[in-house]
């Protein structure tokens, strides 16, 4: 029964706020509060405990190959999301009493949090497809619904809408992998694919688009290049959303998703280098944005599409294990250092422009503490966890693809350029603005979850704690050269931050192409544009040529002509009718006799 | 010998006589006279034809001629009928020329 | 009945007949029609059936040709003026006439039954106007009371179509 506690806590939360305490607000937090937390003692539960009776049973049944069950799976790595998940979920549930204490729709957001928990879990525990897909899509759908938690602003209302379009494209592109795969195999429970995976890889072609078309999921779902457009926009959401969602966990079911099904990925290598480059790409070209941006949050954003490139480029190096583990440290590392900029952000009522922010590791101490342990782990400075798990990415990199490995390496060095730059401008020198001379620390129940974070990302990545609570199997002892080369980068990218940006007021540095984010948004725009501009003037000419003056015109046209020629017979002379009267009976009595 | 035959050509020609009349003139009494002559042709025939199927009682066969009297009186009520509509029409219009009668032309 | 008599008969029918078609005269036109009946009801009697060689007489020349006669008398028509004929008119309406014409014609032609005598009877003069009695009392009675209400409806027409408007 506790699996089932675990995933339906949430839910019954999520429907209760929004029944019955839509109006208490006190009451609303109390009991989405509560269901996380209760979800999270389950989940510890569940992971101490080993042979846990695993619920299944038919959902939808006709016949042998349309089966769907609705199961879970309990293995090392779902019980230790589970963890991950509900944990974090609850820090930030925490946080939110802080963050959100003056909002106006406070029930609602926590109605929608709750929701949104129950649909994450569900990923997690999901043992087949369909029922994968289903909470695939939920988590998609509060995702909308958080990003667009102050709809009555424009730009909320735009991100949202294009955070739901842009993923409903590579779900649909996950779709049509599930129904080749499903097609292929006659199942949709992972396991039982697995075992029937000899069918696909004798059809060595159809197995690469599935995979391919699996992929597609994770590149809308986890942002990855060329469907990475709505996540800097999804910074409209309040910031504790931006780090449990758009941080920790819902970009990472798309990782996630993918480890699942390495199996079917793994057998096809065409596939594994395509997910390997567009990892890489993401990576560096988030990395390259990043340098050029203003805004706090936007950053971090493309900070996190930068980590998201190494988990997908560790996918597609066929090491599933590095993967999660970055997953992991990362979850840790990116919900702090979002929690920590919400914390200064809201401390500096709703500033978010780094270049009105300065000296601010005076006036927010604890702050400035967890954000500075963050920004270590992000740039790979030992001994915090980043550094462990980045590293694993670029030995796997370096051992089986070279190109890939100079890129990562590049990677890093920009990471290390940009996130030092980020610190020195917003935490250190005089303060640029008034707001930021009189800011003071957050309340207890803000600094809290930040300190429990930055705990967990110092000692994360170290190997008992690794081996011990991962559960994972970790990569063997790396190379010497690769973490010194790694540190080298490092060290290199931070000091040229620092020389660069110390004690400026404004950006010295200018690169237009990097400011406008490789005018992704613009291109996009004008596609759409030219589509449903092309598509509207067939869809016109359509129905004013072809409906209405074509058919129904034509119709009528064609009684009328008719009709007109018809008439002519009618002369209105009596004797003429005779005529053709006598006439046709003449005929008809040739017929009758005569032949 | 006359035979039924002979019967059928003379009624056929005198059916085809009415037949032109009717399509030819333009007064209207004519015309209504021309079709009593085509009434009468087909008169003729059945006649001639209850003339020639005899009975095994000796007799020809009699329902024929029941035919041709109903005929003859159901023409003559149509006569009447017609002759009515003409004193009307001509009232109406003054003329009893069938040309001039085409209100119903379109 | 001898030959030359039905000929005679037949060709008097037939003269004046088309005489009613080519007469501008519409009293001449209407007793021409008159002449042509009376040949009709001779050949009517020629071939025994009395009884309706009679109310040939009776009805059609007797009754409907008054009739006619006084509507024309009544209408005051003039004999129709010279005018010109549409020859194309003329020559389609001709052509159709004929060509019924010849197909009857050829159909009599073919009927081998046309070609006999007719069959005798079995006495020379039969009582026609009896049988039929009997037949349409008998067996026909419904038609005839049909018949009759029919002529009733006729009479009601015609009094109501030729009316006056009541001013």
């Amino acid at each position: 029964m506790l699996p089932w506690y675990a995933l339906l806590l949430p839910l019954a939360s999520a429907i209760a706020i929004t029944l019955f305490t839509r109006r208490s607000k006190a009451l609303s937090s109390f009991l989405s509060i509560a269901a996380v937390i209760g979800s999270f003692v389950c989940s510890c539960l569940i992971f101490s405990q080993s042979g846990i009776h695993i619920p299944e049973f038919t959902w939808i049944d006709f016949g042998e190959g349309f089966k769907v069950p609705v199961g879970f799976t309990l293995d090392n790595l779902s019980k230790t999301m589970l963890v991950l998940v509900s944990g974090i979920g609850s820090l930030i549930h925490i946080y939110s009493l802080g963050y959100m204490r003056d909002d106006e729709g406070k029930s609602r957001y926590f109605a929608a949090l709750s929701l949104f928990m129950f649909a994450m879990l569900g990923i997690v525990l999901a043992n087949n497809f369909v029922m994968l897909f289903i909470f695939w899509e939920l988590v998609g759908f509060t995702s909308y619904v958080l990003i667009g938690h102050w709809f009555y602003r424009d730009a909320a209302a735009d991100a949202a809408k294009k955070a739901f379009i842009t993923t409903r494209i590579g779900d649909f592109g996950f779709m049509l992998g599930i129904l080749m795969v499903w097609m292929g195999t006659d199942s949709v429970v992972f396991t039982q694919i697995a075992q029937r995976l000899w069918i696909l890889t004798s059809h060595p072609a159809f197995l690469t688009i599935a995979a391919l078309l699996l992929f597609c999921g994770a590149v809308g779902k986890s942002a990855q290049f060329p469907l990475h457009v709505w996540l800097p926009d999804a910074m409209e959401g309040p910031t504790p959303i931006s780090a449990l969602i758009h941080a920790a966990t819902m970009v990472a079911a798309g990782v996630y998703m993918l480890v699942r099904v390495a199996f079917i990925i793994q057998a096809s290598p065409t596939a594994l280098l395509i997910i390997a480059w567009v990892g890489t790409i993401t990576a560096v070209m988030a990395a390259l944005i990043a340098t050029q941006q203003n805004d706090i949050k936007r950053i971090l954003a493309y900070s996190t599409l930068s980590q998201l490139g190494y988990m997908v480029m560790a996918v597609g190096l066929a090491s599933t294990e590095a993967a999660i583990f970055h997953l992991f440290t990362h979850a840790f590392f990116k919900a702090l250092l979002f929690l920590a900029a919400g914390s200064v952000i809201v401390m500096l009522h709703h500033e978010q422009n780094i270049w009105k922010m300065g000296g601010l590791s005076r006036n927010l101490p604890i702050t400035f503490l967890t954000f500075v342990i963050g920004a270590l782990a992000l740039i790979g400075c030992p001994p915090f966890s980043g550094f462990f798990s980045k590293d694993a990415i670029l030995a796997l990199a370096y051992e089986r693809n070279m190109p890939i490995f100079v890129v990562g390496l590049f990677t890093a060095f920009l990471t290390a350029f940009y996130v030092m730059r980020l610190l020195v401008i917003v935490f250190f020198g005089k303060s640029r603005s008034e707001i930021a001379r009189k800011s003071g620390e957050s309340p207890l129940v803000m600094t809290g979850p930040l300190i429990v974070l930055a705990l967990l990302a110092t000692i994360g990545g170290f190997t008992f704690f690794a081996r011990n609570f991962l559960a994972l199997p970790i990569e063997k002892e790396v190379a010497f050269l690769v973490p010194a080369l790694a540190i080298a980068v490092l060290i290199l990218g931070s000091g040229l931050a620092i020389a660069t940006y110390r004690n400026r007021t404004s950006e010295p540095l200018d690169f237009e192409l990097l400011r406008d984010k490789f005018y992704f948004d613009e291109f996009y725009n004008w596609l759409i544009d030219c589509t449903q501009e092309l598509l509207a003037r067939i869809c016109a000419f359509f129905d004013r040529w072809i409906i209405d003056a074509g058919v129904v015109g034509g119709t009528s046209s064609s009684a009328w002509g008719i009709g007109a020629l018809l008439r002519l017979a009618q002369v209105g002379n009596l004797q003429a009718y005779l005529f053709l009267f006598g006439l046709g009976i003449v005929v008809l009595i040739y017929f009758a006799v005569f032949r | 010998m006359i035979t039924l035959g002979d019967y059928l050509i003379v009624s056929g020609i005198l059916f085809a006589i009415g037949f032109a009349g009717v399509m030819l003139r333009r007064n209207l009494i004519i015309i209504l006279m021309s079709l009593e002559l085509m009434l009468n042709a087909a008169n003729l025939s059945l006649v001639a034809f209850s003339r020639f199927r005899v009975l095994p009682t000796g007799l020809p066969d009699y329902n024929v001629q029941v035919f041709v009297f109903f005929i003859i009186t159901v023409a003559a009520a149509e006569v009447a009928v017609g002759l009515a509509i003409l004193v009307a029409l001509f009232r109406a219009r003054q003329t009893t020329d069938v040309k001039d009668i085409s209100s119903l032309k379109f | 009945m001898p030959a030359f008599l039905f000929w005679i008969f037949a060709l008097l029918m037939l003269i004046f007949g088309a005489a009613v078609v080519v007469n501008r005269n519409p009293v001449a036109s209407a007793l021409s029609l008159v002449v042509s009946f009376i040949g009709l009801a001779a050949l009517f009697m020629s071939l025994d059936a009395y009884f309706i060689g009679i109310i040939q007489v009776l009805v059609y020349a007797g009754a409907v040709m008054v009739l006619f006669l006084f509507i024309i008398m009544l209408l005051d028509l003039r004999a129709e003026e010279r005018r010109k004929i549409s020859w194309l008119t003329s020559a389609g309406a001709i052509a159709v006439a004929l060509a019924l014409l010849l197909q009857i014609f050829y159909v009599v032609g073919h009927f081998k039954s046309a070609q006999q005598p007719f069959p005798p009877l079995a006495r020379s003069t039969t009582d026609d106007v009896r049988n039929i009695g009997l037949l349409l009392f008998e067996n026909y009675n419904l038609p005839f009371q049909i018949i009759g209400v029919l002529v009733l409806v006729a009479t009601i027409g015609v009094v109501l179509l030729s009316r006056r408007e009541p001013r």
